[in-house]
């Protein structure tokens, strides 16, 4: 069996390429949904835009869910604290998914303008509304969450829903939001043609533009925000218990990583390269090759913050040394394992089947392809 | 101390949510199969009819199908969002299978969904059918882990609490795997999802075959109906009597309940039928019985004897008073880990920690415990006796009902008769809402009983809701209660319109209310 500390790294890795995983993913099911309404202007064009996705949302949100579930399994405490603590945060990203399996599957099956209209904008919804709270989120994992816990370990969520809409998390909203809107635009210039595809590449090329800007802000920001360092030695191989050590909250702690680690700067320059070469891809029509250099974008930003805050997970910014961090905050040695296994078994067999699944959908999806499948396409 | 309003409004919206979900799941975990069945003899004859009998029911499928998944995600996060300290306390060991199901069943089925729908033009016939077969396996296995987690909080193997986490931890996973409580549990559910997917193909054949439209298609619809159905109907008692042993071992308490048994009987128990339950003097007024069976079904003996209520409560009782040393000891390790003396007192006692945490419910500090309060701690360890026994006999006798009804439909079907008989169709439509009503009671006797735990006999359920405000309860549960209205709204529509339409509705133009061509080439080979 692989010892605890290593576990714990690669637990954090393997979250890490979760989230990845479902912002390229379900992130560009989402950023179709955010361009929707804006790059089709009829009903056959929106009908085209839906049916780029349409056979393959369904397994793209699984990285969600198995996101959550990962979370559930190897950091329980997280799970508990973060959920309930973000409450009205996650009900809304919960209800804003809502609007998503029945928008796709329902709105065509309908033949009223007023029907589709009102699912189009609940797609809308269900694409724009969450990866902007995502991204509120890490701005406020950044800032430090004011939760605590009692001796019986149960966290106590001391903050405000409203204190959460601060500016710096939401200028995290924003890359967010925009990062997700690039990769969706950039997908959709590879599936359509035409007056649909122009759009999706104007589309694409502005969110790439307002990412850059509001990545490179936070990352000034960054510097005079205060973040959390352990100040205590740090058992690595310890059971979890968050309350075991000391944490100090100072200016700049958060650039510790880059300075100790010069390599770690690849991860920012990575998401601006990203974002940058996927624009002048679209502008030279190679979107596929822009999906991926998008992509690496996506993991650029994940990587920075992430990178930013190692080992915290999620500091408390009224009990500091509550802060749950990678050593102290994880499943038993045993659950670790059998789930690092797992991982490692299902992992490339879900590579497999969702590639073979794109493979068989190929093709840029037409208006003719919607006219001649009227009853069977979304 | 947790407030009981917030426990209360808790308990209200995960059932609300959960039996909600419930509505969907069982017809999705069904239908999988019966369209696998119908695709498997298009391919094997290569008859059209078969394959419009695939797409058809799959469209229905497809409507169903996304509100469970809708409706699914909820539950996931609720763990977290209303139920912290539950997720923290033991997500070592439930969190494990809820990741499971989705690396290991949910991507398949949902990325093969997508292909089962819109592959139709793209795939040969044969990897169309693996799809369609991928779809239904990975739609079981993710019951299967849905219901490996669930097994664990009504019998929980494997694990062990530590006092330096705080938390019930995973030292057996094969063990958790293979609960018999979740292998017994995962038969009974999945044969009831079986049932309810037959039980919608069959009314709804039965209303195209009394208004005599598309009468080709309805016919063969019934009839794989029929024969499924009949299967499950099977599987479903015998396999739900398996569970109901499993419950015996694990959860005396819950089978005492259903089965309003106040006093232990002499062996080999009787099975009461009916019964006027007197909770406020804990005894039935009168009883119907019938001799042997209950010991025969709980024990599969006839001289172990099966515990009744009184007796359970007198071992509770003794119980709980070690469960308060064990806190005591342990509130004393959590202020000093090195406390040599506490952890030797705990170790004792720690199997009993969950029924002294019963206690929290009413005083936080152990020493003001007095013998009333270990007595309310001790008859909070009975769930609500009446809507046990009754949900539990409602949802049997529709089981039995439906056996007999998919019964005459098989034999009426092999008989190959020209016509089937009115009433038959009619029993048959009517028919419609039971296993609905039959799955949300099984939930019901499931989840109601254990109470008052989360874990049974670990963690109480009062201590295992989020510290959140009672008005964010309040605005959650209104917002849930809003949007599921609405959704059930927009699918029972759409539900009921293409049922209405029918086969017509592929615009195939080979069904009724369709304008071109005839139903001529229904029998003939595909394209």
């Amino acid at each position: 069996m692989i010892d605890y500390p290593t576990l714990k790294i690669i637990w954090w890795v393997l979250v890490g390429v979760l989230l990845i995983g479902f912002a390229i993913m379900d992130g560009h099911d989402m950023g179709v949904g955010t361009l929707l309404p804006f790059v089709g202007k009829t009903d056959l064009e929106r009908r085209v835009v839906l049916n780029t996705v349409g056979p393959h949302w369904e397994g793209n949100q699984v990285w969600f869910i198995t996101g959550g579930g990962a979370i559930f399994a190897a950091w329980p405490l997280v799970y508990a604290t973060a959920f309930s603590g973000f409450y009205w945060a996650l009900l809304a990203v919960l209800w804003a998914l809502f609007l998503r399996p029945v928008g796709f599957d329902y709105r065509s099956k309908i033949h009223n303008p007023t029907w589709r209209s009102v699912w189009d904008w609940g797609l809308f919804v269900g694409g724009a509304v969450p990866p902007f709270i995502f991204g509120v989120a890490f701005g406020n994992l950044l800032e430090g969450v004011p939760f605590q816990f009692d001796n019986y370990m149960a966290s106590t969520y001391t903050g405000t829903f409203w204190q959460l809409l601060n500016p710096f998390a939401l200028l995290a909203g924003v890359v967010s939001s925009a990062m997700i809107t690039m990769q969706g635009g950039t997908y959709l210039a590879h599936r359509t043609e035409g007056a649909v595809q122009q759009r999706a590449i104007k589309g694409a090329i502005g969110a790439a533009v307002i990412m850059i800007v509001a990545f490179i802000a936070a990352g000034v920001w960054l510097q005079v925000i205060p973040g959390y360092r352990i100040s205590s030695l740090i058992d690595t191989a310890a059971l979890s218990d968050p309350m075991s050590k000391t944490v100090v909250h100072e200016s700049g702690a958060w650039m510790n990583n880059y300075r100790l680690q010069p390599l770690l700067w690849i991860l920012p320059l990575l998401a601006i390269a990203g974002a940058l070469l996927t624009t002048v891809l679209l502008l030279a029509r190679r979107a596929l090759i822009g999906f991926v250099t998008s992509s690496l974008a996506l993991l650029g930003v994940i990587g920075t913050a992430g990178a930013s805050m190692f080992p915290f997970l999620m500091p408390s910014s009224s009990m500091p040394n509550a802060s749950l961090t990678v050593w102290d905050s994880v499943s038993s040695h045993l659950t670790l394992g059998i789930m690092f296994w797992a991982t490692l078994i299902f992992m490339p067999l879900i590579i497999f089947y969702t590639s073979w699944a794109y493979r068989v959908m190929r093709g840029k999806v037409t208006i003719e392809q919607i006219k001649a499948n009227e009853h069977s396409a979304y | 101390m947790i407030s009981e309003q917030l426990v209360d409004l808790s308990r209200l919206q995960f059932a609300a949510t959960a039996l909600y979900h419930f509505l969907f799941v069982p017809l999705t975990i069904g239908m999988v199969w019966l369209l696998l069945i119908m695709e498997s003899v298009y391919v094997m004859t290569g008859k059209v009819i078969w394959r419009d009998m695939t797409q058809f029911w799959g469209k229905l499928f497809g409507i169903n199908f996304a509100l469970g998944v809708t409706t699914g995600i909820t539950l996931e996060f609720q763990f977290g969002t209303n139920w912290a300290y539950y997720s923290h306390y033991v997500g070592d060991i439930f969190g494990a299978p809820l990741a499971i199901e989705g690396l290991m069943a949910f991507f398949l089925e949902s990325t093969l969904i997508g292909l089962f729908f819109f592959g139709w033009s793209r795939l040969s016939k044969p990897k169309h059918l693996l799809v369609t077969m991928l779809m239904a396996v990975g739609t079981n296995l993710s019951a299967l882990w849905i219901l490996i987690a669930n097994g664990w909080m009504q019998n929980p193997v494997g694990s062990e609490f530590s006092y330096l986490t705080m938390r019930m931890e995973m030292v057996d996973f094969w063990a958790v795997v293979f609960n018999p409580d979740a292998q017994a549990k995962f038969v009974h559910t999945v044969s009831a999802g079986y049932l309810t997917g037959s039980m919608f193909v069959l009314s709804i054949s039965s209303w195209y075959l009394l208004r005599k439209r598309d009468v080709e298609f309805a016919k063969r619809s019934f009839g794989v109906a029929a024969a499924f159905g009949l299967a499950s109907a099977l599987s479903v008692i015998v396999l739900g009597d398996e569970s109901g042993y499993t419950v015996g071992e694990a959860q005396q308490t819950k089978m005492a309940a259903i089965e309003a048994m106040w006093e232990t009987k002499p062996a080999p128990a009787g099975l009461t039928l009916i019964a006027d339950i007197n909770e406020a003097e804990q005894k039935n007024n009168w009883e119907v019985e019938v001799p042997w069976v209950m010991g025969l079904i709980g024990t599969r003996s006839v001289s172990k004897q099966i515990p009744g209520i009184h007796d359970i409560k007198i071992k509770n009782h003794e119980r709980v008073l070690r469960g308060i040393v064990a806190v005591k000891a342990l509130e004393a390790l959590r202020k000093n880990r090195h406390d040599e003396q506490a952890l030797a007192i705990f170790n004792v006692n720690k199997n009993d920690l969950g029924f002294g945490l019963l206690l929290k419910r009413y005083v936080s500090d152990m020493d003001q415990v007095t013998p009333e309060l270990i007595d309310r701690a001790v008859n909070d360890t009975i769930p609500r006796v009446t809507p046990m026994f009754w949900g539990f006999r409602i949802m049997v006798g529709l089981g039995f009902a439906m056996l007999a009804l998919f019964g005459i439909a098989f034999f009426s079907t092999i008989k190959a008769s020209k016509e089937k008989s009115p009433w038959l169709l009619k029993w048959a439509l009517w028919m419609l809402p039971a296993p609905w009503i039959a799955c949300e009671l099984g939930w019901f006797v499931a989840e109601y009983g254990r109470q008052p735990w989360t874990i049974y006999g670990v963690l109480p359920t009062h201590l295992s809701v989020s510290t959140l405000s009672v008005n964010s309860l309040y605005g959650s549960l209104a917002g849930f209660v809003t949007f599921y209205t609405v959704l059930l709204i927009v699918e029972m529509y759409l539900m009921v319109k293409f049922a209405r339409q029918g086969p017509g509705s592929l615009g195939t133009g080979r069904y009724q209310f369709e304008t071109t061509h005839g139903a001529d080439n229904l029998l003939g080979a595909a394209k």
